[in-house]
């Protein structure tokens, strides 16, 4: 950090950056789910907290002025709030394409129809397994796989579009074929297949997830296969977990180079997981304008571009293709978020971390720690 | 989900409801927009994709295009029919009926 603070940070324009092109927006942390896997920080913000409606009206409007395309309406679970409706209509009058990020479970048919006629354009539904009991057991919510099941229905009966989100993990990986039957048999457009990433919850629950890396290049195959088959019918997203990748994934396109994401009482961050990194400052839109945020935070300033990297990143010619992998996870397994991402091959760390993941992957799991306000950890991670 | 669909002349190609083709002011710049895609458009696609309504067969966009950039038809429309086939396998453009 010192050495860094010396010197006075580039803002995004002088990094050449241009306005973000979307928002993903945490209406709220709360949620009936608690996947063990959630990318919600550990530590999570109570409802008295949380934004009110017009500033997240604001916020809307700023977004369009800066000239960002896109909403992602998440949460914790975004249906929560009762003025998803309000905040859903001023998208739609600001001519944000708009999307939810939903659990399901606590939708009707009626609110849905009403969400629709408000103008949103896209429901992305979570879906934890196909198997009904193990979905329910993964979620921590009796009925909650029933309960998607139906809603997914109600969607495609107000004719919105639908994503099956999909995280898949070495406890329902073997249903990957029938993740994407049940994409087809509910009509969805498209299916997220989204292998975890270790960070914030999943991480302390990596025993638990982290397939071998035969069961991984199993997926890879059913996937590239469904794909070919059902092209133009289906879309398929796919994810992979990058502990077992040669190079690591361009996280977020680059550090504070596309993409911004709002936690519920109004802190912008450069990307979800960003709370784990623990010297980061994030400025709040209570304080800051968001395009002033953008242009100066130094949450963003930080890890943009390349100046701030040490070697082996620093004289890589991959430097401005992957920015040094992931931020957050360099700093969760090594301890320094500047380090390059032990994802990497050439990261110094990758052999001894992910052998010990692999090692893991092949001891039976243990049992979940699940998503909870107020879980107390011991042992720093 | 409809059977994959081949782009000829006499198909009439519109958006499904969840792909938005829309101008971005503070940007100027048009735009497809869909679930966690974004696609940038070059010119001549974006003179292609104002003509896609629904009503308008890929014959009478090319048609029009034809006249307007005053160029050979069966070049026009060989243009629209790859860049509609392109849309449309990634999701973006189906046939209207």
């Amino acid at each position: 950090m010192d050495d860094i603070n010396k010197t006075k940070l580039k803002t995004a324009s002088e990094h050449g950056i241009q306005a973000p092109l979307a928002l993903l927006a945490e209406l709220s942390h709360r949620c009936p789910l608690q996947c063990p896997y959630c990318s919600n920080p550990v530590q999570l913000e109570k409802k008295t907290g949380e934004l009110t409606t017009d500033e997240w009206k604001s916020v809307i409007d700023q977004a369009v002025e800066m000239g960002m395309h896109q909403i992602h309406l998440s949460g914790g679970e975004p249906t929560v709030r009762h003025d998803l409706e309000d905040i859903v209509g001023h998208c739609t009058e600001k001519g944000l394409y708009t999307n939810l990020i939903t659990s399901g479970v606590l939708l009707n048919p009626d609110r849905l129809k009403k969400l629709e006629k408000l103008g949103l354009e896209h429901v992305q539904l979570s879906f934890q397994d196909t198997d009904n009991d193990n979905a329910d057991r993964i979620g921590g919510f009796k009925g909650g796989h029933a309960k998607k099941l139906e809603v997914a229905k109600w969607v495609r009966d107000v004719e919105l579009p639908l994503t099956c989100n999909c995280v898949v993990h070495r406890q329902n990986i073997d249903n990957l074929e029938n993740f994407i039957q049940m994409a087809l048999d509910l009509d969805a457009e498209r299916v997220e297949i989204a292998q975890v990433q270790y960070y914030g919850w999943a991480l302390k629950n990596r025993a638990a997830f982290i397939p071998t890396p035969e069961q991984l290049d199993h997926a890879t195959e059913i996937v590239e296969k469904a794909r070919v088959d059902l092209k133009g019918k289906l879309v398929i997203d796919y994810v992979i977990p990058d502990y077992y990748a040669k190079h690591p994934k361009n996280c977020m396109g680059g550090w504070g180079r596309r993409f911004l994401n709002m936690n519920p009482k109004g802190e912008v961050l450069p990307c979800h997981a960003a709370e784990t990194i623990p010297h980061l400052k994030f400025d709040n839109v209570r304080e800051k304008s968001l395009k002033w945020i953008w242009e100066n935070s130094e949450a963003f300033n930080l890890y943009r571009g390349t100046d701030w990297m040490p070697d082996p990143c620093k004289s890589c010619d991959r430097k401005e293709i992957d920015w040094g992998g992931c931020r957050c996870q360099a700093m969760a397994l090594t301890g320094d978020a500047k380090n390059t991402d032990p994802a990497c091959s050439i990261s110094p760390l990758h052999s001894e971390i992910f052998a010990m993941a692999a090692e893991e992957a092949n001891r039976a799991p243990p049992d979940f720690i699940y998503r909870r306000y107020g879980v107390r950890f011991n042992s720093p991670i | 989900m409809t059977d994959i669909l081949k782009i000829n002349e006499k198909i009439k190609p519109k958006f499904p409801k969840h792909v938005k083709f829309r101008h971005n002011k503070a940007r100027d710049e048009w735009v497809i927009l869909a679930p966690e895609r974004l696609v940038k458009l070059d010119d001549v696609a974006v003179e292609i994709l104002k003509l896609v309504d629904g009503n308008c067969s890929v014959d009478q966009i090319s048609q029009k295009l034809s006249k307007k950039f005053n160029a050979p038809e069966e070049v026009i429309m060989n243009d629209v029919i790859n860049m509609l086939q392109d849309l449309s396998d990634k999701g973006f453009i189906e046939e209207n009926g």
